[in-house]
């Protein structure tokens, strides 16, 4: 236990949790800005997968990290519109096209990076952002370093929770986006337009998705690899149920298995001598299992989740 | 002007022809990347057809690969029809492989040897499948995510087999050790790789097809499907045939993986299997959720990935092409089953 506490006390691990949390986070929210408006996105493992290739080459090709991350933004904003073209527009299987989108780009992904960087034997890589210390508050003991020493792109995530939150609760758009989640035929009445409205939602979580690509391959890695995302979308989803589809509590559930997995890997690297290393490596995904059975009972979806809206019938 | 108008019914040929739309859909709109990485489009489609349809060889080949899609494509079309959102098949494949590897290091008589590697991997993948299914019945846990997190758990498992106690140690690759030679499942043709699990695959399709379209359990997978609440008061109890959905699609899933141990790698190495179990999901949508139908689609699926490869080796497209067509056949597939829902009326302009 005092090891444990020890651990979780270092500059070092509490940068890691922050660093693992911070892609969760980001398409977290995507999948819960998308979910609010009663549409399931299945195809976040897909489209974080395509916009970490697109941010990736395009910083690669022009040398500017920031047009990276606004390619990978482009990237899922555009896959979360065709995900909206079927679920929305044409009210198709919300399950079953996620599936179809995160197919299509995962193959789409690793297709175009075979076309424009060849098979190589070294992957080729690019030179990440650099930590940007905030003045003053990256001075404090411990805290400070781990969380005041890093990234542009994890501010963006420390800044994006509150903003979500204020947007869903405090907007006009925010309410429409909770309406046409919860009762759109209601929506429709006080004329809101539920399509119009479902798409924005699902589009702007689409973007926060190529965001988590984006941190993916151009902060955590350097490169794209294949199964650079690996699962990390499915936990996403797991999260919003786990988060109860709040934008603070899902930020606090991925800072709970970014804990989980952070701790993972210190004890794999401390090499608790027998145990096989995939045994760590399963335990977030069994953590994210348990967690949901613990939290479903409880967990209110949203009433017009997967339920497609058409004006017609009643 | 045109406008959508709701069908009441579908013609019987709307079976093959919405699956061959969206075939024929797909391939149009995969040739523009053709075209991208700069090879002729009739010329790429060209090689993908000859390499695994055009000779007696390439089509053993082809049959070889629908197998185990085969029984994913079941696992997902018996799942789907009750509503039982079984992304998982990938992990029930891995475990019906792990499993029956184990039971064919054993040394015993072959047929016997066979017998026993089917059933413990058809037990082993419904044993992963119950999971999400008994999640979902008794915590209300979403099954979709339930199963799809449970793939990466399963193949976390697989590789510290691998890694770990069934590591060859002569070697030092993560593969497991092969399975006795008797219990390798017996080829059928000389010269070629099609093995005893194909004919399996192929008769399966059938029984599974009698099973849903003309059984009483069959019947109750149905109902539970397409109206929980009426089969709830018509005294179906739905939890349990939504649990026996899940052993016996689970079952099936075990199955794909059987087929590939006992009868393609003869052991378990991390990559045993390229995503037959969600190319279970693309095939069982192209069928409609109809087990016969899950045959011809999965021979659609593995001509594309033999294809693919032969393509890539003569042309340079990269071979993930076959990924981009099964994703794009998905979709396509789903667009085109609008039409069973509504049909295009040309409405006058002039009233």
């Amino acid at each position: 236990m005092i090891v444990v506490l020890e651990q979780i006390f270092q500059v070092g691990f509490l940068a890691a949790i922050i660093r693992i949390a911070t892609p969760l986070a980001f398409a977290t929210l995507g999948e819960m800005f998308s979910e609010r408006a009663g549409v399931l996105n299945l195809g976040i493992e897909g489209i974080m997968l395509l916009s970490a290739m697109t941010g990736f080459t395009a910083t690669s090709l022009s040398g500017s990290l920031w047009l990276g991350v606004l390619a990978a933004v482009l990237t899922g904003a555009l896959m979360g519109a065709v995900h909206a073209l079927f679920t929305v527009a044409l009210g198709l299987s919300q399950h079953v096209c996620g599936i179809g989108v995160t197919l299509f780009s995962s193959g789409l992904a690793y297709f175009l990076y075979r076309l424009i960087f060849g098979q190589q034997s070294v992957p080729p890589s690019i030179k990440s952002f650099e930590t940007l210390p905030i003045p003053v508050l990256s001075d404090i003991p411990v805290l400070g370093p781990a969380v005041f020493n890093q990234f542009s792109l994890v501010y963006m995530a420390m800044a994006a929770v509150p903003l979500a939150a204020f947007v869903l609760y405090r907007t006009p758009w925010g309410l429409s986006v909770r309406m046409v989640g919860e009762n759109p035929r209601a929506a429709d009445s006080a004329g809101v337009g539920v399509i119009a409205t479902r798409f924005q939602a699902v589009i702007l979580g689409g973007a926060l998705m190529g965001l988590a690509g984006a941190f993916l391959s151009m902060v955590q890695f350097n490169a794209f690899t294949f199964g650079l995302v690996s699962g990390r979308g499915w936990v996403a989803i797991a999260l919003v149920v786990f988060g109860r589809w709040d934008p603070w509590r899902s930020a606090g559930a991925a800072l709970l298995f970014a804990f989980v997995d952070a701790l993972q890997l210190r004890m794999q690297a401390s090499g608790l001598g027998h145990i096989p290393y995939e045994a760590f490596l399963m335990l977030p995904f069994i953590f994210t299992i348990v967690a949901m059975a613990v939290m479903s009972r409880n967990a209110v979806a949203p009433s017009a989740l997967l339920k497609p809206f058409r004006r017609e019938e009643r | 002007m045109f406008r959508l108008e709701a069908r009441t019914s579908t013609p019987a040929w709307f079976n093959l022809a919405l699956p061959l739309l969206a075939i024929g859909a797909t391939l149009v709109l995969c040739s523009g990347l053709i075209a991208l990485a700069g090879a002729g489009v009739i010329e790429a489609y060209g090689v993908m057809f000859s390499a695994s349809l055009g000779d007696s060889y390439a089509i053993t080949e082809t049959l070889v690969r629908a197998t185990p899609m085969i029984f994913t494509g079941l696992a997902v079309a018996v799942a789907f029809r009750a509503k039982f959102w079984n992304i998982g098949a990938e992990g029930q494949l891995l475990a019906g492989a792990v499993a029956s590897c184990a039971v064919g290091a054993i040394p015993m008589p072959g047929p016997l040897a066979m017998l026993l590697m089917a059933l413990a991997g058809a037990a082993a993948g419904a044993a992963v499948a119950l999971i999400p299914a008994t999640l979902r019945v008794k915590f209300k846990v979403d099954d979709v995510v339930s199963s799809l997190l449970l793939n990466s758990v399963i193949f976390y498992a697989l590789m510290a087999l691998i890694e770990g106690p069934w590591k060859d140690s002569f070697s030092g690759y993560p593969i497991s050790p092969p399975i006795e030679d008797s219990a390798n499942f017996p080829v059928l043709l000389e010269g070629t790789r099609l093995h005893l699990g194909v004919v399996a695959a192929f008769l399966a399709a059938p029984v599974i097809w009698f099973l849903i379209v003309r059984t009483t359990l069959g019947f109750r997978i149905r109902v539970i499907g397409e109206n929980p609440e009426a089969a709830r008061y018509g005294g179906i109890h739905v939890e349990r045939v939504l649990i026996s959905t899940a052993l016996l699609s689970g079952a099936l899933a075990g199955l794909a993986g059987v087929g590939e141990v006992g009868g393609v790698h003869f052991q378990v190495m991390s990559d045993i299997s390229p995503g037959y179990g969600y190319s279970g999901i693309v095939v069982a949508m192209l069928a409609r959720l109809n087990p016969l139908g899950v045959m011809p689609a999965a021979l659609f699926l593995a001509a594309v990935m033999t294809g693919a490869e032969a393509m890539s080796r003569a042309t340079g497209v990269p071979a993930f092409l076959s990924e981009v067509i099964q994703g794009t056949a998905l979709l396509a597939m789903l667009v085109a089953l609008l039409f069973t829902a509504y049909r295009i009326r040309r409405v006058g302009a002039a009233r």
